[in-house]
């Protein structure tokens, strides 16, 4: 079929994609084909597409290098519009019908790319040249970072919402294993078989890991056999949850480890019906660590042209997906395992030109494994430098000393056009360091491995430097049976019986190769591609000094990719160890962190984003005042009715309006979002006499009294009115936004301080519907839908409540005020908060009654000069301070919170700032919020600021402006001028009054 | 110490960097200093700074115990700005940033001091007052600053969510233009070079055990390097503060707790300026190299292990995301966290103690990187006259006897 023709590296036969399955899709604007099954690298590589991408510094073009997560080059944008999503690796992007993918660099496109240009002044950009220059002029920085800023970056984000949903899910289990390859599958099975609660996850499309590109016989049936038969026996425990393409991404305390799935990103770019990808958090007792190695490469002269390649990920791409990425290959190694590479490329009927071994004399079966076949086997040579640009046309070979520092003849050229690395295999200790574990370096594997763990935690298989399918089995089922008996399961152990399986010899510690020229002269020998890092980079941040391997990370930026350093870390530190004359030991790692591979934002936020992103709080009444056309505002969680305009009203007009109706008819306010605590038991009156300034110890039954809570530092925190409902029984109010803070308040004082005192709170903060009904028809109104409290102003006083019922409803009715106006709180249920509501509408109908909101609330309090906490206060002001003496008891028995604090000399001293009153010389102006206010009207910067506004609205029954303000010494300085310096150049002129605007007496809530 | 400019670059560039010299050396303790500084930050490296350019202390000792920069200075989000709103804090931060606008300069090492803008966002009436607030009293501090309407804030931040509906909506900002970003590794080593290079000592992998003192006088320090003899120790340790103070058998007023930040992969382009919500917890910005730089909650349990809980990182996503909803599909490189040492009144302890020549530097929490200049600076002047540098006067430890708090936590509600 004429899409497979496209396909030229694609092998006739063979591979894990399904042939019968074709797929098109495009990269840069070119339709290309493949198969399902295919990663969109794979399927790349099948139809010989060499340059993927350009790097970040030099604009090199570079190809596909590695197989999985360790992918430096092959980075795409997927898919335009909302979906769009930047920076995926191909080598990890499942392959569907229709997907359209292109570079992230490059311009005018990667394969002719003009800057390029850049890479002439390459010399002139070693590491940390931008630390050097772009100094002078002073002002010119930022036109220079303009620039950088425009050449930095990867792909695009995209600039809509995005149109997917993400999901999250809690998950406990008593064995996590990570990694699906024979270490992990077998320990799942062990644990499985046990009858432990186990999952297990992996990142890639397919379970199986190693398994799914390879030669051994498992059990006397080949590895794919014995993968199939495994899986299907898991699939059949109600206890094991299996997670493909789903990457454990954080190991954090206690065991909790994080998994981001793919739920559907193989099949498009969005999910119309269901989640694209959900995290598990899981809580796990006992975790296997089965996550594998990442091959190294060597690191030589032009490393990064394309058709160099990882010799594990070359073979993951003839076995698995069946495409041989090139006609002729050198493979470079130092070792003896990547010699399979050679076979398998041998196998699929291309030409190998040679393996170059840079060990003098290789041993092992696989050595003579491919001499048998007639490879020609160079030893004790080493690939120096790669020829070629878009991709590679040769190499130079040379000869090594035997402990591979130095050349020890001329170099010659071999041609190929691939050429396979190897260097030997990194275990994936990053889960493991996530907990807090220091990597170990061990000279036998070459490599780090998991450190000393401090969680219910083992690394297996490759990840603990394992890497024969026998012992990764070993160990895997032994691991699973182990943390099976630690989760109080019995168990029992499995033996596997593996053959055809090559034994490896020795590999030989080499990293970087050395070449003709010195390291800084040499051409560019890569070791972190993505950004460009090279070897000549890392001896040069040592030589000037920065020696910690850190240091070194964050001068020339190796390891700041999206690959994490999973490619060139190790190669870097084993640099820097030699430049530095130290072990690989002593200049150790630097920190891996979360996310092992980049987690989509979406995917962390889950479903609490948009409405959902902190669940807006509403009152029971809450659909009455839609309809009555209310505005809101937000209140800590709530949406609060703001005022309630009338057809052509704005604000002002509504709110004026609002307010003379309280001030001469009645008015009704929801007030259910205040905080509401019920408390309870002996200690109750104690506990509150603690907490409050004021004294609770005699507050009787049928009796509320106002309070202000203090920090520890005297500030106040909190007030609201508390009342008694019985004996050892309370209801407190709290502010709305200050409800759970103060709940927590009390729960830490009551938890960790005093313990011995007997005392329940619990919030019914949402129980109750409370309609304030306020102003001198007040009781009128009340009476219309209560016959049963004695309303009389001698038998229900203010600051009293009562139980009742209203409108036919169980309610507690509070005379409380915060108009001071007279005023009746009245408390129902919530359930028929709307009932009771709509009833007192219609009782106080003939009397004017105003739903009025929180801005007719603020101006009527402010005329009274009630402070609102939060508003009037910021956390540094005492009840002093806001003229409230009155509140703070000195005669208590046991102090109370923050009364400590009211004696420190800051707090006594004069000229503290003071809640005042402020009248504008021009009535009409109003004072904007958060005006400063100086003394002078022209006072020069910086000017000595006395104070600010606090609070400041037109009034309209006083028929002016009020403000308040808190003012350094203010209440000594009634009467005098101040000026509030506006932004707008204006300065209004006000003087300093008593903060009481009305009723200063307080009659009109007294009657 | 040789020049940096382009000039040297290309000079270097001939003979193919094989002669640059080391930014700075570490050399084996002497026995004795004329100061030393306890933490290689930021801020213990630019009181070493300037101890030796303004006060011509140049026998001075930087201990750290793991690598320069490494602490907090290394895992911030490098937010800069000025508008503090008390008088106190404000002239402090104002003296930092003029430093700051000079800094690449004086270093003779740019750590791309990048003044793209802070924008604080207030999403309620009562932010929109504190903002107001602010920004009056930053102007007759003769600080920049403005407040922003909606439509002036998204041409700013086109990717910005202002719209009406959203659940907090954007109301306003505060601006505040000569804020932005620096490059935080080159503070701690533009800074070191400067310093170095004027005979400061900055010894690395040399952790501090005890304080040494006699008859209530400080004489020196023990290290895992050995006894570092002085008559003035400064300590500027971050969220290790109180476990150096224990030493001297002090106990500071500070929570040690984890901020944790993290960034994106890198991307084109996408926003031009430092944007921070209190209300909807997440701040962000774009680094140079493209990835989006965010910073996220405070864990609420003490502790010094430097790495915080996820659901904190859930809650800062879900406020990016709300913020900007097209970066949603955008992936988290990495995450980290750092201890962050804060008083309850969220301003910094700059202050002598009752060890004489014992000095702290320290409580700047999750907001001290830009105060790094004007903090060495302070503090230098303070260790070496031996009494509070004007602007630190208000900053000195007795403030918890005295109760003159300066409440940037309460009053401003802007943290970092
Ligand atoms: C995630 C995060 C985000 C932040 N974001 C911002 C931001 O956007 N803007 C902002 O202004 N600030 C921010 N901060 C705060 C800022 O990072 C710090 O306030 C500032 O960097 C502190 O600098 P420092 O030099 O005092 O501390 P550090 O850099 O922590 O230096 C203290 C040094 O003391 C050393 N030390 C400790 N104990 C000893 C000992 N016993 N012996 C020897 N050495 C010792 C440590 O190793 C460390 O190097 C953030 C902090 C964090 C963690």
């Amino acid at each position: 079929m004429s899409l497979e023709n496209t396909q030229k590296n694609r092998l006739a036969i063979g591979g894990r994609i399904d042939r019968s399955r074709a797929l098109s899709f495009t990269f840069n604007g070119k339709r290309y084909s493949g198969f399902l099954g295919d990663t969109l690298a794979s399927a790349l590589l099948a139809n010989g597409v060499d340059v993927v991408g350009r790097s970040f510094k030099y604009s090199r073009p570079r190809g596909i290098m590695t197989a999985g997560a360790e992918e430096p080059n092959a980075i795409v944008q997927l898919g335009h519009g909302a979906a769009t999503i930047p920076n995926l690796r191909a080598t990890q992007v499942a392959l569907y019908d229709g997907l359209e993918a292109r570079s992230v660099n490059g311009w005018p496109n990667v394969n002719f790319d003009l800057t390029r240009i850049f890479s002439l002044f390459g010399r002139l950009m070693p590491p940390g040249f931008y630390y050097k220059t772009f100094m002078g002029p002073k002002k010119l920085w930022m036109f220079y970072e303009h620039f950088i800023r425009k050449g930095a970056g990867l792909g695009r984000a995209p600039t809509v919402r995005d149109p997917d949903i993400y999901d999250r899910i809690n998950q406990h289990c008593d064995v996590l294993v990570v990694g699906a390859g024979p270490a992990g599958l077998a320990a799942a099975l062990a644990a499985a078989r046990t009858g432990a609660r186990v999952i297990i996850a992996d990142e890639q499309e397919e379970f199986g890991g190693s398994l799914l590109a390879s030669d051994v016989n498992i059990d006397g049936k080949a590895a794919a056999h014995w993968l199939a038969v495994t899986l299907a026996e898991l699939a059949k425990f109600e206890t094991v949850t299996m997670l493909p393409r789903s990457t454990v991404f954080g190991y954090y305390d206690h065991n909790f480890l994080t998994i981001a799935e793919r739920c559907s990103d193989h099949i498009a770019l969005t999910n119309d019906k269901a989640a694209r990808q959900r995290i598990h958090r899981v809580r796990a007792r006992e975790v296997v660590l089965a996550c594998g190695a990442i091959e190294r490469p060597l690191v030589f002269a032009a490393c990064d042209v394309p058709g160099v390649m990882l010799a594990g990920a070359v073979s993951t791409y003839i076995n698995r997906y069946a495409v041989t990425p090139g006609k002729g290959l050198i493979l470079f190694t130092n070792n003896d395992r990547a010699y399979e590479t050679a076979l398998h490329w041998h196998a699929s009927g291309r030409q190998v030109v040679a393996v170059v071994d840079s060990r003098h004399n290789p041993q092992g079966d696989l050595v003579q494994k491919a001499a048998a076949k007639g490879v020609k086997v160079l030893t004790g040579h080493a690939v120096i430098e790669v020829l070629g640009g878009k991709r590679v046309k040769g190499a130079m070979v040379a000869p090594l000393s035997a402990d591979g520092s130095k050349l020890t003849g001329q170099a010659k050229a071999l041609q190929c056009d691939t050429i396979a690395s190897s260097g030997g295999w990194n275990p994936v200790v990053h889960l493991s360091s996530h907990t807090g574990a220091k990597p170990i370096w061990d000279e036998e594997i070459i490599g780090f491995r998991p450190g000393k763990s401090t969680q219910a935690e083992r690394s297996v298989g490759a990840a603990a430097g394992t890497y024969d399918t026998a012992s990764c089995l070993a160990e895997g089922d032994a691991s699973g049976v182990q943390a099976a008996i630690n989760c109080g399961h019995s168990a029992v152990a499995t033996s596997y019986n593996v053959t055809g399986e090559t034994a490896a010899g020795p590999a030989q510690a080499l990293f970087l190769l050395p070449h003709g020229k010195p390291t800084s002269r040499a051409p560019y020998q890569f070791v972190d591609y993505q950004l460009d890092v090279t070897a000549a980079g890392i001896e040069l941040a040592a030589r000037e000094g920065y020696t910690s391997v850190e240091h070194v990370k964050r001068y020339t930026a190796m390891g700041f990719g999206t690959d994490q350093g999973k490619l060139g870390n190790i190669n870097g530190m084993a640099i820097l160890a030699r430049k530095l004359n130290q072990t690989i030991a002593e200049t150790g790692t630097t920190i891996f962190r979360p996310s092992y591979t980049p987690t989509t934002f979406g995917t962390i936020a889950g479903r609490d984003v948009g409405e959902l992103f902190d669940s807006a709080r509403f009152t029971a009444v809450q659909h009455w005042h839609e309809q009555a056309g209310a505005k809101f505002e937000d209140v800590g969680q709530w949406k609060r009715p703001w005022y309630f305009p009338k057809t052509g009203e704005d604000m002002d007009d509504a709110v004026g309006r609002e307010c003379l109706a309280v001030r001469n008819h009645v008015g009704i306010l929801d007030a259910s979002t205040l905080g509401k605590i019920d408390i309870q038991g002996p200690d109750a009156a104690e506990f509150l006499n603690r907490v409050y300034t004021n004294a609770y110890l005699k507050l009787a039954p049928g009796k509320c009294r106002y309070g202000v809570m203090l920090g520890e530092d005297g500030m106040i925190f909190d007030d609201g009115v508390t009342a008694c409902l019985g004996e050892n029984h309370y209801l407190m109010f709290t502010t709305t936004g200050g409800a759970a803070g103060v709940l927590n308040w009390l729960e830490i004082w009551h938890q960790t301080e005093w313990p011995e005192l007997k005392v329940y709170f619990t919030s019914v903060t949402d129980h109750w519907t409370t309609a304030t009904v306020t102003g001198p028809n007040a009781r009128k109104v009340i009476a219309k839908v209560c016959s049963d409290i004695d309303l009389d102003g001698d038998a229900f006083k203010f600051m009293d409540w009562r139980d009742g019922t209203v409108s036919g409803v169980k309610a507690r009715v509070f005379r409380i005020s915060f108009t001071g106006e007279l005023s009746y709180e009245v408390n129902v249920p919530a359930h028929y908060g709307r009932h009771v509501w709509e009833k007192l509408i219609e009782a106080g109908a003939e009397f004017g009654i105003t739903p009025y909101g929180t801005e007719t609330m603020h101006v009527l309090r402010a005329e009274k000069g009630f402070i609102i906490v939060g508003q009037d206060t910021d956390g540094s002001v005492t009840p002093y301070d806001m003229n409230m003496a009155w509140v703070v008891s000195s005669k208590k028995s046991f102090s109370f919170l923050g009364k400590r604090s009211l004696d420190r000399s800051d707090c006594t001293r004069t000229m503290r700032k003071q809640l005042v009153g402020l009248k504008t010389m021009d009535p009409l102006d109003v004072l904007p919020e958060g005006a400063q206010i100086v003394n002078e009207r022209n006072a020069p910067i910086p000017a000595a600021m006395q104070g600010h506004v606090t609070s400041s609205y037109y009034s309209a029954c006083l028929e002016r402006s009020i403000a308040l303000a808190v003012v350094k010494g203010g209440l000594d300085r009634l009467g005098e001028q101040v000026f509030c310096p506006l932004a707008d150049g204006r300065v209004i002129a006000a003087e300093i009054v008593s903060s009481v605007f009305y009723d200063p007496s307080g009659a009109r809530q007294n009657v | 110490m040789g020049r940096y400019s382009v000039f040297s670059l290309m000079k270097n560039a001939l003979s193919y960097h094989e002669n640059w010299q080391a930014a700075w050396h570490s050399p084996k303790p002497k026995k004795h200093y004329d100061v030393i500084i306890i933490g290689g930050g930021g801020h213990g490296l630019a009181t070493a700074y300037y101890l030796a350019k303004e006060h011509g202390i140049t026998n001075v000792a930087v201990v750290e115990k793991g690598y320069l920069g490494g602490g907090n200075t290394a895992r911030n989000t490098t937010i800069i700005r000025s508008n503090y709103l008390w008088d106190e804090a404000s002239q402090l931060y104002e003296l930092s940033m003029k430093l700051w606008e000079g800094l690449s300069q004086e270093l003779n090492f740019n750590v791309m001091f990048s003044q793209r803008g802070v924008l604080n966002l207030g999403h309620s009436l009562q932010d929109m007052r504190d903002i107001a607030r602010r920004v009056n009293a930053n102007r007759l501090n003769g600080i920049d600053g403005e407040v922003l309407g909606v439509a002036e804030i998204q041409k700013i931040v086109p990717l910005l969510n202002c719209s009406p509906t959203s659940r907090y909506p954007v109301l306003g900002a505060s601006w505040q233009p000569r804020g932005g970003t620096a490059r935080h590794d080159a503070v701690a080593w533009g800074y070191a070079r400067a310093a170095a290079a004027m005979g400061v000592d900055l010894i690395q992998q040399c952790e501090v055990s005890g304080i040494r003192t006699s008859a209530g006088k400080v004489v020196g320090v023990e290290t895992s390097q050995g006894f570092i003899g002085a008559p003035k120790v400064g300590c500027v340790v971050a969220g290790n503060s109180g476990v150096v103070a224990a030493m001297a058998g002090m106990r500071l007023p500070i929570e040690s707790r984890p901020l944790q930040a993290m960034v994106s992969e890198p991307l084109k382009p996408c926003l031009d300026t430092v944007v921070m919500s209190n209300a909807v917890h997440g701040y962000i910005s774009q680094s140079d190299k493209g990835d989006l730089v965010i910073g996220a909650g405070v864990d609420q349990y003490n502790g010094y292990g430097q790495r915080g809980s996820f659901h904190v990182i859930e809650h800062t996503m879900q406020a990016i995301c709300e913020l900007f909803p097209a970066f949603s599909r955008v992936r988290m490189n990495r995450q980290w966290g750092g201890i962050v040492d804060t008083c309850p009144d969220a301003c910094p302890i700059v202050s002598k103690t009752s060890v004489q020549g014992l000095f702290f530097n320290c409580g700047w929490g999750t907001g001290g990187f830009k105060a790094t200049p004007g903090s060495g600076y302070v503090f230098a002047d303070t260790v070496a006259h031996d009494r509070p540098h004007p602007l630190a006067e208000a900053f000195t430890i007795d403030r918890f006897t005295s109760g003159a708090l300066i409440d940037e936590h309460g009053a401003a509600g802007v943290a970092h």
